[in-house]
């Protein structure tokens, strides 16, 4: 009884705290559908948005770019005017039958590799996925030490237990 | 035993300190470097917005257009602004000032408007003043993206090959211009071998 009232109150808590959270993510989609429908679009763009494969595949690129102007967000969830028009971008160079790569290396020559969210893994970069593996790697190894000490060896634990 | 843990504390905490060091000795995140700078200035053909007096028809630009390319054997200074930008305002006079300087030397200013409207970059231009250069439209942002625009007000330095030789981010300064063309104007006039080679 006990244990399914505090699951509750775990429950209603994250619910809470979720909530303000999907509101704001609602709101940014609302503003940025309504620019994106007001402003003037060249052609190749709008016919790809309205193509569900092609514009499935410019979300996805859109969501692997740094939108310049914010600070850490994608092309795909900003709201900004500049985001807009990027998204708009990559789906006439989608529209026009570049591939990934080809629309990826195009931002990258212009912005340079900070435009991609996730880092290339080489050179320094390879700091940010080898140091993770190492970290976790290096708290096991503390754990075990820890738990090794903590335990009282068997013959110790007996002489040092109170009396009864 | 004390003596091996604070090895292994320094083991671990040096390269840590190293690194957030290295991190936070970049200065401001926001100020990347261009990768345009050394490499040749993508090329456009924009509209130029009517500076004037609003015309009767509405007709918002001149109808003449201005090919980067056309300018190759010249410096070229691009400025992308806007009427809401605050900074814009601040170099504006030493823009226009240094673009009626050096007309005659070689140097063609051009700003490219950014995610404005011409009837508000007039109203801007006027109250500032004039404005001795052209000011182009840039629908869609195409030519602000294909430069790595990352906010405005951003300057480029194109030399006469039609390279990227410099980019200013924030508001420039007459001190930063002249240094800068005067830089290029000193530069050997290019080959036609070089011309042909640079696109």
């Amino acid at each position: 009884m006990r244990i399914s009232a505090g699951l509750a109150a775990v429950t209603i808590a994250v619910a809470l705290i979720g909530t303000p959270a999907f509101a704001t993510a609602a709101q940014i989609r609302g503003a940025s559908a309504e620019q994106e429908d007001g402003a003037a679009r060249p052609e190749l763009a709008r016919r790809v948005a309205a193509d569900s494969a092609l514009e499935a595949r410019a979300t996805r690129l859109a969501a692997e770019l740094r939108c310049p102007v914010c600070q850490g967000l994608s092309i795909q969830d900003s709201p900004s005017p500049l985001a807009l028009q990027m998204k708009d971008l990559i789906r006439t160079q989608v529209g026009q039958g570049r591939s990934d790569a080809e629309i990826r290396g195009y931002f990258v020559s212009r912005y340079g590799e900070w435009v991609l969210l996730q880092p290339r893994a080489r050179g320094f970069n390879l700091l940010v996925y080898i140091l993770p593996a190492m970290a976790l790697v290096a708290g096991f190894a503390l754990v075990l030490l820890a738990i090794k000490k903590w335990t009282v060896p068997a013959g110790e634990r007996r002489a040092s237990l109170p009396d009864g | 035993m004390s003596w091996t843990r604070a090895a292994l504390a320094m083991l671990v905490a040096i390269p840590l300190l190293a690194l957030f060091t290295f991190g936070l000795g970049r200065g401001d995140p926001r100020l990347i470097p261009s990768p345009l700078v050394g490499r040749p200035a993508p090329d456009f053909a924009l509209p130029v917005v009517a500076l004037a007096d609003p015309p009767p028809g509405g007709e918002e630009t001149t109808g003449d257009t201005i090919r980067l390319s056309d300018a190759r054997g010249d410096i070229v200074v691009l400025n992308f602004f806007a009427s809401w930008c605050a900074p814009c305002r601040v170099e504006h006079r030493g823009l226009t000032r240094m673009a009626e300087r050096y007309a005659d030397r070689g140097v063609r200013f051009y700003g490219i408007v950014y995610n404005d409207t011409p009837a508000a970059v007039r109203g801007y231009v006027r109250q500032l003043g004039g404005q001795s250069y052209p000011a182009l439209l840039d629908p869609g942002q195409l030519v602000a993206i294909d430069y790595g625009l990352v906010g405005v007000p951003e300057t480029f330095f194109i030399d006469r090959d039609g390279t990227v030789r410099r980019k200013v981010f924030s508001a420039v300064t007459e001190g930063q211009l002249i240094e800068e063309i005067e830089k290029l104007l000193a530069e050997p006039a290019a080959d036609p071998d070089a011309v042909t080679g640079a696109t």
